[in-house]
């Protein structure tokens, strides 16, 4: 497959000579960078300018029982306070704006507070000191809650709830899912017939993106009704709409005016600032300034989310990873932001540039009480990147191979088929390992230097990829339509297998919960998996759409099993244990089996009565992936 | 709250205006006399983006008061350029691309000029040493160092 160019986009402007390449340019906005004329948000000067500081949270989690302001309000300098109710709908989630997630965030906190450093009253002042000495001044009772800042330690059950609006300490995809999946041929068997099995768990610190402009808006009463705002941000359409949403205003009254960043790396599409300068500006009628302090940049910016990451992969003695599996944990901090769009972003790019037949993910979007999380360089992306090259450089001392003629063996070739069935084109991770090898001085073998993006690719073992193999509950692709579809447990016979590459239109195709892994995910946090007991059918009636029962006053009966009977058993790929190879290495998967017909020998049976974020008794929220609200 | 008349030459022309009691050089520049070159990166001293030159000598404008600069000479990178001629230094970020958002570059090109001002021939260490207290979070450092060796060997528009 040659290389793919658009010719047909901007035809006529195109030259295709390539000559550019390798030439100095000169920056068009250079003059004003080297001469200090940029106009960066700050450098618009107004009179009689007032200053916003906000008193925030020192409590990583907290109610608010009472605040405190009198002496305050009374204080020199000291212009207007701002008051959760003074937000005309103090809440939202940024991504709202299309469609994606529910409004979790309050633009100042009037309940809870769920961060260290969440704002609940801004005031504004004629000085930044004066601002500064009323935020001291505020009295804020606190009562105190308990935290949790481990993403794994906020999916057990008696863990607090961070985010209300998700009560289960999970973003919910598709409006009813815990986690982000991914399903491509056939991991389990491909992890049996493996010569090895090369395990490792990674973990990714949050990172601050530190810009040395630090985030701000100002915002001034302009003619016509308007207010104008400059402002550092890097989504001016966001702040627009954000600050319309909240404020309650239309935004034709709203005059954004952005562009030039000093430094954003993400960090600025977050649009907290231009709300409250606009609605301060309001108030007061004065051109208001909001910027942080390089303190708040710091603790209340929001970072790249942490991840942890654990990796599981099937590897032949000869380097060829025939299956990859992964669950990976991204740290939303305490709302949404954009992590949740990062996860699916990141379950776009797995399993990295290599040519895998067999790739599952789970990927969860998780609430802890740390600084939300939001945008950076490449967020969703990086920090798989991380976990894949690290256990690339694994695997390749396990099976004893040179790290870069492992990754040039298994690397994406034009016309492979990815694990988001798509086929590969304009591939050059080959030719990039061959050229950094050159360029370190770096021996590879002959044989490793003759490998080409352009030849091999979609052919003899990269084309085979064996069906997909479903879930008990549905199938894996596109999203259900018509609502929920037939009943999984009922036996409808919608289980089975998708040919591989297949982005299937069949009516039944769902999105659905996969239970098993969800169990072996449950059982590894420390829920026990009883073997010995019998298995009780599961009604017929329970749905993720079904209103759910009152909650009980006192701690819930004992679980039923929640499985239904029929479902399949633990899935040896995402036990503990490696699992035994198995005596064939053929490269096909074997043939499907129809898994519902296996019994059920592990009902599922947690230890501890739940004691939040489970509306039926004996289910687990997590256990299924299905949303309980 | 208290104002006290400052009066000092920015930029080899005499300036005058009034600073609160207790405020620092970078707020007076930028809001009292209207220089807004100098930039505010962190209010403590440490990230160099309102680097100014009083009497030749790199400051840190944010952690500087006010008062101090009566009657000395300050040079911010507003008077760098000589009308429409442009400074060597900023000839040379321009071709050297050592710029990318821009926040920093005030910054750096007080730090080159107070190297350059004082070691008309420096090595590449001493540039790196000159603007070590200046941050980029960019991490555009090596253009930029580039750009002033090369101002360094560059009469062009030399002042």
């Amino acid at each position: 497959m040659a290389i793919e160019f658009r010719k047909d986009l901007f035809a006529d402007e195109r030259d295709d000579s390539f000559d550019q390449i390798g030439q100095p340019r000169i920056r068009q906005d250079i003059e004003g960078h080297v001469t200090g004329r940029s106009p960066f948000f700050d450098d618009h000067l107004f009179d009689g300018l007032l200053h916003v500081r906000c008193v925030r949270s020192p409590h990583h989690h907290a109610r608010v029982r009472s605040i405190d302001a009198s002496e305050a309000e009374g204080m020199e300098g000291v212009v207007r306070l701002i008051w959760p109710r003074d937000i005309p709908r103090n809440m939202n989630t940024l991504l709202s704006l299309i469609g994606f997630g529910r409004d979790d965030e309050p633009l100042l906190a009037d309940r809870k507070t769920a961060y260290v450093g969440e704002p609940v009253l801004a005031i504004v002042a004629t000085s930044v000191q004066a601002a500064q000495r009323a935020v001291a001044a505020v009295r804020v009772d606190w009562e105190v809650l308990p935290h949790v800042l481990d993403v794994e330690e906020a999916l057990t059950p008696d863990a607090p709830v961070v985010n209300e609006e998700y009560p289960n300490n999970t973003f919910d995809y598709h409006e009813r899912y815990d986690h982000q999946k991914l399903r491509f041929g056939d991991p389990e068997a491909a992890l049996a017939r493996a010569d090895h099995v090369v395990e490792g768990t990674y973990q990714m610190s949050p990172i601050e993106q530190a810009p040395v402009e630090t985030c701000g808006a100002i915002a001034a009463p302009e003619t016509n009704n308007r207010i104008v705002c400059y402002t550092s941000t890097q989504a001016l359409f966001f702040s627009i709409g954000v600050t319309g949403k909240l404020l309650e205003i239309p935004s034709s009254r709203l005059h954004f005016i952005g562009g030039t960043v000093g430094g954003g790396f993400g960090g600025k599409v977050d649009s907290h600032h231009e709300p409250i300068a606009v609605l301060a500006a309001l108030l007061t009628g004065k051109p208001v300034k909001y910027m942080w302090d390089r303190a708040e940049e710091m603790q209340a910016g929001a970072p790249r989310s942490g991840e942890r990451w654990r990796i599981k992969d099937g590897v032949m003695n000869d380097g060829r990873i025939v299956a990859r599996i992964f669950t990976g944990f991204f740290d939303a901090g305490a709302y949404t932001r954009l992590t949740s769009y990062g996860v699916q972003k990141c379950t776009g790019h797995l399993p990295g540039p290599y040519t895998i037949p067999n790739v599952a993910s789970n990927i969860f979007c998780v609430y802890t009480n740390r600084t939300p999380s939001t945008a950076m360089r490449g967020f969703g992306i990086t920090g798989v990147d991380f976990a894949i090259e690290c256990h690339m450089d694994k695997v390749a001392e396990r099976v004893g191979m040179d790290p870069i003629e492992l990754r040039i063996f298994n690397a994406y070739r034009d016309g492979d088929m990815k694990a988001h069935r798509r086929l590969a084109k304009n591939c050059a991770l080959i030719e990039s390992c061959q050229v950094v090898a050159q360029k370190a001085d770096w021996r590879l073998s002959a044989d490793a230097m003759a490998q080409s993006s352009l030849t091999g690719g979609g052919a003899d073992w990269r084309a085979d990829i064996p069906e997909t193999v479903t879930d008990d509950e549905g199938k894996i692709g596109e999203r259900r339509r018509n609502g929920l579809a037939p009943d999984p447990f009922s036996g409808s016979g919608q289980r089975g297998r998708v040919a591989a590459g297949i982005f299937t239109d069949h009516p039944a195709t769902g999105n659905a919960p996969q239970r098993d892994d969800m169990i072996a995910e449950a059982a590894r946090l420390g829920f026990k998996v009883d073997t010995g007991a019998p298995s009780t059918p599961m009604p017929q009636t329970e749905r993720p759409d079904v209103p759910p029962a009152p909650p009980a006053a006192a701690p819930p009966p004992p679980a039923e099993p929640q499985r239904p009977q029929g479902a399949p058993t633990l899935p040896s790929a995402y036990s503990e244990a490696p699992p035994a190879p198995a005596p064939t290495s053929a490269p096909s998967a074997p043939p499907p089996t129809p898994r519902s017909a296996e019994p059920d020998p592990e009902p599922y049976r947690p230890e501890q009565p739940f004691q939040r974020g489970v509306k039926r008794p004996g289910v687990s929220r997590f256990i299924s992936g299905a949303r309980r609200r | 709250m208290s104002k006290t008349p400052v009066t000092f030459r920015l930029n080899g022309e005499d300036a005058a205006a009034f600073a609160d009691a207790g405020s620092n050089l970078l707020d007076f520049l930028r809001r009292s006399v209207g220089d807004l070159s100098p930039k505010y990166g962190c209010g403590q001293g440490t990230c160099g983006a309102c680097t100014v030159l009083i009497d030749g000598e790199p400051h840190l404008a944010c952690i500087t008061l006010a008062e101090t600069v009566s009657g000395r000479e300050v040079r911010t990178t507003g008077g760098l350029a000589n009308g429409p001629t442009l400074d060597r230094l900023q000839e040379a970020f321009i071709d050297k691309f050592a710029a990318q958002c821009g926040y920093c570059t005030p910054g750096m090109l007080m730090a080159a000029t107070a190297l350059l001002d004082k070691n008309p021939n420096p090595s590449r260490q001493d540039v790196i040493d000159a603007i070590g207290g200046n941050i980029c979070r960019c991490t555009g450092y090596e253009p930029i160092v580039d750009a002033i060796l090369e101002a360094s060997r560059n009469t062009r528009g030399a002042a």
